[in-house]
């Protein structure tokens, strides 16, 4: 009797204590999450943004002011003399400064870079050539005098205006349209499909292997497989194309082809594919696979009618991981399968469309959404497998 | 016929020697039950004979053959496992039909084997469900149906019921027995720690410790004539009392053993007498807890309320013929 009050004394004081503390748990836990949310949303928003950019505005200013004004400096030249007109005894030449960029507006001028903000868009601006100028917001100016105008050069006129921000696909349209992105794409589909298929049907027979089946030498193996997921793919980068050529060469193949490619990406992606399926594999419960025995299954039936169906959710994430790092691969691509143009592949193609100087942001921005495409496709289908596969092992 | 045979069974993992020298005999459409502590290795003997697990020395013969080398799909048994073990992938009507279509049996034919089984466990209008879209009793009996449409010899439970709750259990008990009664020719074989499970269902129950066949015997025999201590104190509940020293001295033994329903409360010239401790009242009966000077409280069973308080002292002896004498290596003294 007194155990008993005793307890509920002791909950009754534990509950207003531990009610807070399981808040703030919660909230640290939705904070960081909106945190690395943002930090993930922010900069793929902010190439969007870029990609969609005039990419004069883009050498300017930041994405973040994209939907504002911008405000820039800039000259422009009078006419000279010639274009003179007379009426009622003024001389006056007319024009426009801003020419074809519509999207400006003058906000003040000056005859010099330093007097830029000195006149006020319509007034008078006194120029050394004679007369006075007056500009407009939209650009016209006039420029009037009682003499006539002599000048031969055309002086210039500085000017600050601002920039009506301009969205546009153009950037798309110089991305697309440029020599072979289209094949190149073809190039990257042809590469990144067979090789995140090839490896994940060999790692996952291996893994069942691994994983139910038993013989001697299979925690060798498996520590094999373990001890070639810390091999830098650099290092082994080399020999591998080495060891290829020699082989490649006995059956009369090219040295560089997809062949190539895939056999290097199958080989550089198992390793990990078959430690994360083994271990996926092994955790499936041995009951139904005992079960299947007791039914009268091999192995292969096992396999295929058991194994293979309940791990789909860790084929799925580990295509998704297989085909991203693929699509992304720029290194094996080019040492496999070479620059030429008919096999370059995207990401290949997009160092080519940067320019030598690598500051055509508009270029990059919208070449890299245009390869973001495929991935999102495969996520996007694959998506509530991956985040079964995620939690698989975590709630059952 | 589906006698099963066990001659000098071993099974070793390595060192640990979990199964010694068993020796079994089952008939024709028995139902055994394997009882003994976690750990007794009746899951392993179970398994020995499915042959999921080989064995180390010694023979399993089904009606006669022997199957030390069989696979264990063509031994002609079937086996209910604890969690069930259904394909959580293919729904009932699959489940059940995955071992008849690797036998190559031709779909009609698997078709009215699987729907007689469904019928049988009232599973028809469930054969289109997912396993994950079943309730526990339901998944037990899609268990059970896949067992039995391959029609097997011996069937094989391995604790199938301790997943389930209270009441379902007692259900599905029932219904696990009525199916015995369907299948007169099968033999079955039934692993639990439950003894309420075991004292009900089985013909013959053999009990196991320590990888040892401590007694082989039907419930009450076990429950009137345990061989040892250990099934003495195994089988029963509450526990049977054990009571040493002079206790024991009395009725010339090392250890006399006394079942809580088998002592009867005597005026003052009792054989035992003690304070009472603590005493439960269930309603239709009642345990008191005697102080007797033994490490462990002796335990009375009465049926009606109790009318003791703690501290009242009770003089209590066995009923005639009730008591179990051990000796010091606790082999019954025969009277």
């Amino acid at each position: 009797m007194t155990a008993a009050t005793d307890v509920m004394v002791e909950q009754q004081q534990a509950a207003p204590r531990s009610f807070p503390r399981i808040r703030i748990g919660r909230w640290v836990t939705h904070l960081s999450l909106l945190l690395i949310v943002l930090l993930w949303t922010v900069p793929t928003a902010g190439l969007l943004v870029t990609s969609l950019r005039d990419p004069d505005q883009i050498a300017l200013t930041g994405w973040w002011t994209a939907l504002a004004p911008a405000e820039i400096q800039a000259n422009a030249r009078l006419p000279a003399a010639s274009d003179q007109v007379e009426e009622a005894g003024v001389y006056i030449i007319r024009g426009n400064i801003l020419g074809a960029d519509t999207n400006r507006e003058i906000l003040a001028y000056g005859a010099t870079n330093a007097t830029v903000r000195g006149t006020p868009v319509g007034e008078p601006l006194a120029m050394q050539q004679g007369g006075v100028v007056r500009i407009d917001v939209n650009g016209n100016f006039e420029w009037r005098s009682p003499v006539e105008f002599t000048h031969d050069a055309r002086p210039r006129v500085y000017y600050a205006a601002t920039m009506a921000p301009r969205a546009t696909l153009e950037n798309y349209q110089t991305v697309l349209t440029a020599n072979n992105v289209g094949r190149s794409f073809l190039n990257s589909l042809t590469v990144a499909i067979p090789a995140t298929i090839i490896p994940i049907m060999v790692a996952a027979f291996a893994a069942y292997a691994l994983a139910w089946m038993r013989f001697r030498g299979r925690d060798f193996i498996l520590a094999a497989v373990v001890g070639l997921l810390v091999v830098p793919l650099q290092m082994s980068l080399v020999p591998v194309l080495s060891l290829y050529n020699d082989i490649a060469g006995m059956f009369g193949l090219e040295g560089k082809g997809y062949f190539g490619v895939w056999l290097a990406h199958t080989a550089f992606g198992l390793p990990l594919a078959i430690y994360l399926l083994r271990n996926y594999m092994a955790g499936l419960p041995k009951e139904i696979m005992e079960s299947a025995r007791m039914d009268g299954a091999s192995h292969f039936q096992v396999f295929t009618s058991m194994v293979l169906p309940l791990s789909f959710p860790a084929l799925a994430s580990i295509a998704i991981f297989q085909f991203l790092w693929i699509w992304n691969d720029l290194l094996v691509a080019l040492v496999f399968l070479g620059s030429q143009d008919t096999h370059v592949v995207l990401t290949g193609r997009l160092i080519d469309l940067l320019g030598t100087y690598g500051n055509e942001w508009h270029v990059l921005t919208a070449g890299a959404f245009v390869s973001i495409i495929v991935p999102l496709i495969v996520f996007f289908s694959l998506q509530r497998y991956f985040v079964r596969g995620l939690l698989a092992g975590s709630v059952k | 016929m589906s006698t099963l045979k066990i001659t000098d069974l071993n099974k070793r993992y390595g060192n640990v020697h979990i199964l010694k020298d068993v020796n079994l005999d089952i008939e024709s459409g028995e139902f055994i039950v394997f009882v003994g502590p976690s750990g007794c290795g009746k899951s392993t003997l179970l398994r020995c004979i499915s042959g999921l697990e080989t064995i180390s020395s010694g023979t399993i013969a089904i009606d006669g053959r022997e199957v030390n080398d069989v696979a264990p799909s063509k031994r002609g048994i079937a086996m209910v496992f604890q969690s069930y073990a259904l394909y959580p992938h293919m729904n009932v009507y699959r489940n059940m039909a995955y071992g008849l279509k690797l036998m190559g049996m031709p779909k009609d034919q698997i078709d009215v084997r699987v729907k007689a089984a469904a019928e049988k466990l009232q599973l028809t209008s469930y054969l289109h469900r997912l396993p994950k879209a079943l309730s526990g009793g339901q998944r037990q009996r899609v268990a059970i149906g896949r067992a039995i449409v391959r029609d097997p010899k011996v069937f094989l439970f391995d604790e199938p019921l301790s997943n389930l709750d209270a009441a379902l259990r007692v259900q599905m008990r029932i219904e696990i027995s009525q199916l015995k009664d369907q299948l007169p020719n099968t033999t079955m074989i039934y692993v639990t720690h439950d003894q309420v499970e075991a004292m009900t269902m089985a013909d013959r129950i053999v009990v196991l410790k320590d990888g040892v066949v401590q007694q082989v015997g039907s419930p009450l025999e076990l429950y009137e004539r345990p061989q040892s201590l250990f099934v003495a104190g195994f089988i029963g509940s509450p526990k049977m009392n054990f009571l040493h020293n002079e206790h024991a001295a009395k009725f010339g033994a090392h250890t006399v053993g006394v079942r809580a329903e088998h002592l009867e409360v005597t005026p003052s010239d009792g054989a035992w007498s003690g304070k009472v401790i603590y005493s439960e009242n269930l309603g239709a009966d009642s345990y008191i807890y005697l102080d007797i000077g033994e490490a462990e409280p002796m335990i009375l069973r009465q049926s009606g309320k109790a009318p003791y308080q703690a501290g009242d002292t009770v003089s209590v002896s066995p009923k005639p013929h009730e008591l179990h004498r051990f000796d010091a290596t606790g082999q019954p003294i025969l009277h």
